[in-house]
């Protein structure tokens, strides 16, 4: 078979769509001839062999001449005038964090409009993700829309179907709440088999902001919303392809789910919606619809593009499971991890995220010995409802092969699964909702591998 | 209580339920208003699976052959069997499926799906045209073409017959022979609410444990080595500084630590600092070696490539367009600029001017070439 020719090892397609059946083909292949073995035997030789007693190397070792030239001879910065206040009206990031962008996955889709761009986790630290590098997902193109001519409309099942400008929404009581927005199809390249390299490709349709805005139940009931007999709440974005989902009305009669316009103190990124989109803490990104126009209160599911066509969950029996909204407990190590190398043995922080739809995260766990055995991580906060929570534990890599995983529990006791239990459940083809524990193998030349256990 | 009270307290009632039918009442006076029905029917356009919403019309398979040749082929292909720009629509249903109401194909492990595979409702096919098709121009169709769009469609998956003309009348009728009409199911926990019938406990159930948990881990897939750097480069997809860098994914990979893409990286930039005090005005031109390494040392490479384009240009490019221009390369690089090789703009760049002067000409001599 000839290499140039195939491409798999990266995912076709829209993110709803799957491997091409060549491609399955060649990666299983793939990994099932000498590259298996080749690397179970590497681990198995490894960790079998008598315990080496590692040293290691001072990582900043004193130079020759007796000192650091960054300390002897003193910098620029040190010996000039800087910048003055306001260079920049908005500042950006150092010019050295150039290489921290959002990006595309190679092949996934064929235009720029209907596709998707990951959040570089492996560079990210705490809860927050930058407005800037916050995923996106268009499925036609996103808009700068003019927030003096957005206007919002309630109706259906109401006593009175009302429109709302944005200077009225904001002028209502507000609340600003942490979530993550997590899309349904995040991790869908890898039930299979590793498809991508980096955690940015696996993992970064995610990320957690602030967002402000009005409980959308406020709204509702200025409109007199027959709560009683109205089960289901439509929402319908305003931009070309008016997106639309069925909004859970558990979750609105809460008080959770948001009409939100700001992101992180400042008003939503266009990227995200500007001026004005659905926040559905818990539930999967493609409900919290951007440019959001209207709402309407109704007695039936709207069985919508994106939930009768894609964001359908495909099943071994041939059946697809609709109106799965919400996004299970998951979580994932993102330093060190994929296609990363470390510089030298002796001590890392492994740090990463967790994150469940159905409250908070009660614990992490970390293996760095392939699942074998377990430590609890520090959680740090705030560990907050449906939001990122960041976790740490100490690390001494003493040169020799790991395979680091992480597993979280939710509030509710639900623990994280393993590729083996979900796919036992839900088969390979699901495409969405994959929380299964990610697997990243440290090797002896220090770079990381993306991997899956069997 | 007095019969004045009552009457105050009358008016007080009257004039709160004044206040409440008014627009914008209640809790939040002066916040929205009643909406117009011309409004609502401008925007309130969804059509539910029981059809609410569907508006009168109707329209053929030989006018939604026309339609469809000239604003759908061009993304979906003539027979919406495209897999070039979308996810194929047409395709893998069987007159059997018809009658069954379940698409067979969908327990073959290696077929891919097309939209009538998968959707069980015929409204959702309506809906869907009438808001967002064609892509560049939604909500262009009349009402009869996207009935007319509709009807070719089923047709050419087989639902009806060429001569036939869908409408508001018969959208039902047809609903009972979409392919995969019953394929759906809403058993599991993923809708927070019992509107579905409420299954509450998760579909998996691992345990924490702690100690000796698993048997011995093995690999069972990983990406292929051609597939190394297929996503980009990682090396500049990782921060510069910290506990790791990205692989190197342009080269094969090391054997050993230290072979690595990253300890290079870390030799660049520990070299550049002697490195400067060669690459004086006098040295421009002359010694390549510095010239790279400032480059390195003030970060020029994050953005530019020796031969390759990253955010900007590469250097290769820019000696090309500027040779001999040292004195503009050195004020390009402290004032900024942009316009020139795209719309991203390069920001002033903070380096001292020697090493400007040194990069500039560099650059103006050629790049090392």
């Amino acid at each position: 078979m000839k290499h140039q020719d195939i491409n798999s090892g990266r995912v076709q397609k829209a993110p709803e769509n799957f491997l091409s059946k060549d491609g399955i083909k060649t990666v299983f292949a793939e990994s099932q001839r000498g590259r298996r073995d080749f690397i179970r035997s590497a681990f198995a030789a490894a960790t079998a062999g008598a315990a080496v007693p590692a040293v290691f190397a001072q990582g900043n070792p004193v130079p020759a001449e007796g000192g650091d030239a960054n300390i002897l001879t003193l910098p620029d910065h040190a010996r000039g005038l800087g910048q003055g206040v306001a260079t920049a009206g908005y500042g950006t990031p150092s010019k050295f964090e150039a290489n921290i962008q959002r990006r595309q996955s190679p092949g996934l889709t064929q235009t720029t409009q209907a596709s998707v761009s990951f959040a570089p986790l492996q560079s990210l630290f705490g809860i927050v993700t930058p407005s800037g590098l916050h995923f996106e997902r268009h499925h036609q193109g996103w808009w700068d829309i003019d927030p003096s001519r957005h206007r919002f409309m309630v109706n259906g099942m109401v006593k009175s179907p009302k429109v709302f400008t944005m200077d009225e929404i904001m002028r209502l009581p507000s609340v600003s709440r942490f979530h993550f927005i997590e899309c349904g199809a995040n991790t869908a390249a890898e039930w299979g088999n590793v498809a991508v390299p980096t955690v940015q490709y696996t993992h970064g349709m995610i990320s957690c902001s602030e967002f402000t805005g009005v409980p959308l139940i406020t709204l509702l009931e200025l409109a007199g919303a027959d709560l009683k007999n109205g089960k289901f709440v439509l929402a319908e974005g305003g931009d070309g392809s008016s997106m639309t989902r069925t909004i859970p009305m558990r979750l609105i009669l809460s008080g959770e789910v948001i009409v939100a316009y700001g992101q992180n103190g400042e008003m939503l990124r266009p990227e995200n919606g500007y001026p004005l989109r659905l926040v559905v803490p818990g539930v999967q990104g493609v409900s919290w619809v951007k440019y959001l126009r209207r709402v309407e209160v109704g007695d039936q599911p709207y069985a919508t593009k994106d939930e009768a066509i894609h964001y359908m969950d495909l099943q071994p029996d041939g059946t697809h499971r609709q109106y799965t909204n919400l996004q299970e407990c998951k979580s994932v190590v993102t330093t060190p991890s994929g296609g990363q190398v470390l510089l030298d043995k002796g001590f890392y922080n492994i740090t990463g995220l967790a994150w469940s739809g159905k409250g908070k995260i009660k614990k992490v766990d970390v293996s760095v010995d392939g699942g074998r055995n377990w430590r609890s991580a520090r959680l740090e906060t705030p560990v907050l409802s449906k939001a990122l929570s960041r976790f740490n534990i100490d690390w001494v890599w003493d040169g020799r092969p790991a395979i680091i995983q992480s597993r979280a529990t939710d509030d509710t006791g639900f623990v994280q699964p393993t590729y083996k239990q979900l796919r036992a459940v839900r088969g390979t083809r699901s495409i969405y909702h994959n929380n299964a524990i990610q697997s990243w193998l440290v090797q002896e030349n220090g770079e990381i591998k993306n991997v899956q256990l069997s | 209580m007095s019969s004045f009270r009552e009457a105050l307290l009358t008016v007080v009632l009257m004039a709160v339920a004044g206040l409440a039918g008014a627009q914008g009442a209640g809790k939040y006076p002066g916040v929205g208003r009643d909406a117009t029905p011309r409004e609502v029917a401008a925007w309130d356009i969804d059509v539910r699976p029981d059809f609410k919403g569907l508006p009168a019309g109707s329209g053929s398979v030989a006018r939604g052959q026309e339609v469809w040749e000239g604003k759908c082929a061009q993304c979906h292909g003539v027979f919406g069997e495209s897999n070039e720009v979308f996810s194929p629509l047409i395709g893998g249903t069987s007159a059997d499926d018809v009658k069954t109401g379940r698409v067979a194909r969908l327990m073959d492990p290696t077929a891919g799906r097309t939209t009538l595979m998968k959707v069980a409702s015929l409204s959702t096919v309506w809906d869907y045209i009438n808001r967002a098709m064609p892509w560049t121009a939604p909500k262009s169709l009349t009402t009869d073409e996207v009935y007319a769009v509709t009807a070719f469609l089923l047709n050419l998956g087989g639902v009806v017959p060429e001569n036939f003309t869908l409408s508001d009348k018969n959208m039902a009728e047809v609903q009972g022979r979409m392919p995969n009409r019953n394929g759906m199911q809403t058993k599991h926990a993923m809708w927070p609410g019992n509107e579905f019938g409420g299954v509450n406990k998760a579909d998996t159930a691992n345990v924490a444990c702690m100690k000796n948990c698993a048997t011995e881990p093995t690999v069972a897939s990983l990406l292929p080595d051609f597939a190394r750097n297929a996503h980009g480069n990682l090396l500049e997809q990782n921060r510069t500084v910290g506990p790791q860098r990205g692989a190197d994914t342009s080269k094969p990979e090391g054997k050993t630590a230290g072979a690595s893409g990253a300890t290079a990286a870390m030799a660049v930039a520990q070299a550049a600092p002697a490195a400067k005090s060669a690459a004086g005005p006098d040295a421009s031109g002359a010694d390549n070696k510095a010239a790279i390494a400032l480059t390195a040392r003030h970060s020029c490479t994050a953005c530019h490539g020796m031969g390759n384009r990253i955010v900007g240009p590469a250097f290769s490019e820019i000696a090309k367009k500027n040779a001999g221009k040292a004195d503009y390369l050195a004020g390009k690089i402290k004032s900024g600029g942009s316009g020139v090789w795209g719309a991203i703009p390069m920001p002033p760049q903070t380096l001292n001017e020697v090493d400007a002067k040194a990069i500039a000409a560099w650059l103006a001599s050629g790049a090392g070439k």
